[in-house]
């Protein structure tokens, strides 16, 4: 129950953070125009961010690994989400006067933009092995399967946005459905930790 | 029948036969491509569809001559506006129009705005196109070139958006806040030309955006493409006025620009759905629009 709990989660990160990373291109069209270079700025900001997340997620799961502390991380990733539904125009507005060069101006906005909550995002999937390993010898298929199923869920959100996603809505509206699903998703790992918790000491009273 | 049928292949054949590819070219957005068939050059971007659209075609006899009928509708905005000062042109593909410009109108600047540094490379070398002191090319993005000259608080007095012709539509170029981005480069009383799409379900939302943007629309459709050019202005509430003048007729005319016949086909009538949303930078799915 709660290993399909922390897959299905991993499954809506893994969604959020491709839906996020192609909006990236739409928020900075009318800035910087849709050259190659801005998707080059966009997915150099992304991938450097979810190098960095790789690496804080993996520190942070040496202490105290838990579904709670796993389902803040969400949290804080939807909650990083929201300065750019209400200052990205501000942000660019600002990088546009300063950079005239429209390569450095995509990659410096990208990076105001996209860099923080990315990083966060990336935090997701190490963490998500720490708590869903359960031996040695089984890490690397959890660990593999787990990829799995974040991937999927990018490869998923990747088609679903640009098919459909910015035919039905406006931009802000996904960038709102993004922040929910990734809020969500966090509220879930915190009640499946009480969950857990209410469990363990019904357990421990019986014994 | 039968005779008739080997006479068609036949001519078909010989069209085949002339036809003639000299130069095939990669660039970082597309493949181009330039072709000459019957002494008539042109230059088409490479894409997966069926249908050819060529970007820019010259009559090698008669170089000067305006080869596409959109290019005719476009010019008749002269009649509006005889003597602008600068034009900005938004895609310059075979850089027909800023040649057109520089025959007819003795001072003014002309700027081009081409993303594709290899499309200016080939308008260069294969259509005659050249800079000078009023002849200016921008290789950058319409948009970022538009957004920069608002800072620098240029003006033109006439923009000309002709950038939709290719495969692949730039989504940011076609909303209503890339319309007003524009309309405010615009001089007070300063004409805009679309060159628009006509067919597929983006004609409703297209149309609707511009009429937002700028009111009073004036359409002129050309009578065998049945392309369609928008003309607006940057006035309040009021479209612009065309009026004919028999010396500018005399002018266009070795263009190939029969000024007497357009104008009548310039009307105010919005033959579209206006109920369809606004295309916006928040709501831009202009190719899936066009499918």
């Amino acid at each position: 129950m709660k290993k399909a709990t922390i897959l299905s989660l991993a499954f809506c990160a893994g969604f959020s953070i491709m839906c996020f990373e192609l909006l990236g291109g739409k928020l900075l069209a009318p800035y910087f125009g849709s050259s190659v270079y801005v998707w080059g700025s966009i997915i150099t900001v992304f991938m450097l961010a979810l190098s960095i997340g790789y690496l804080i997620g993996g520190k942070f799961s040496l202490f105290a690994p838990s579904v709670f502390r796993y389902g803040l991380i969400y949290i804080a990733a939807a909650i990083a989400i929201v300065p750019t539904i209400f200052f990205s125009e501000q942000v660019m507005d600002a990088v546009f006067e300063v950079l005239e060069d429209p390569r450095y101006g995509s990659l410096m906005a990208s990076t105001l933009m996209f860099l923080v909550p990315t990083v966060i995002m990336g935090m997701i999937a190490p963490y998500s092995v720490r708590i869903l390993t359960e031996s040695k010898n089984s890490s690397g298929q959890t660990a593999g399967f787990l990829y799995f199923v974040s991937t999927l869920g990018s490869a998923i959100g990747t088609i679903v946005t640009s098919f459909y996603f910015v035919l039905w809505f406006s931009i802000n509206q996904i960038l709102w459905l993004t922040f929910s699903i990734m809020f969500v998703a966090g509220l879930i790992a915190l009640a499946v930790h009480f969950l857990d918790s209410s469990e363990q000491a019904i357990e421990a009273e019986a014994v | 029948m039968k005779r008739l049928i080997g006479c068609a292949l036949l001519v078909v054949m010989s069209c085949v036969v002339s036809a003639k590819t000299i130069h095939k070219e990669r660039s970082i957005y597309r493949n181009i491509v330039i072709n000459e068939t019957n002494k008539k050059r042109c230059m088409r971007f490479e894409t997966r569809r069926k249908s050819i659209s060529n970007q820019a075609c010259m009559d090698l006899r008669e170089p000067d001559r305006l080869v596409f009928e959109y290019a005719h509708s476009v010019m008749s905005g002269l009649a509006y506006n005889a003597d602008p000062k600068r034009i900005l042109i938004i895609g310059l593909g075979g850089g027909s129009l800023p040649r057109a410009f520089e025959k007819v109108l003795p001072n003014t600047e002309i700027v081009s705005v081409e993303i594709d540094p290899a499309v200016v490379k080939l308008a260069k070398r294969y259509f005659f196109y050249q800079e000078n002191d009023r002849i200016k090319t921008s290789v950058k993005d319409g948009r970022v070139y538009i957004k920069r000259a608002l800072r620098t608080e240029q003006k033109f007095d006439w923009i000309i958006l002709d950038a939709f012709n290719g495969d692949y539509i730039p989504e940011h170029l076609l909303t209503v806040e890339f319309l007003n981005e524009t309309k405010q480069l615009l001089t007070p009383k300063g004409l805009l030309s679309a060159n628009t799409f006509n067919s597929s379900r983006l004609y409703d939302y297209e149309s609707v955006t511009y009429q937002k943007a700028f009111g009073e629309l004036q359409i002129l459709k050309s009578p065998t493409k049945g392309n369609r050019v928008i003309f607006a202005c940057n006035c309040e509430n009021e479209a612009p006025k065309f009026t004919y003048d028999d010396a500018l007729h005399k002018r266009l005319a070795p263009l190939g620009v029969d000024l007497k016949s357009l104008l009548p086909l310039i009307n105010g009538n919005s033959d579209w759905d206006t109920t369809v949303p606004v295309l916006t930078d928040q709501y831009s799915p202009a190719n899936l629009l066009n499918q």
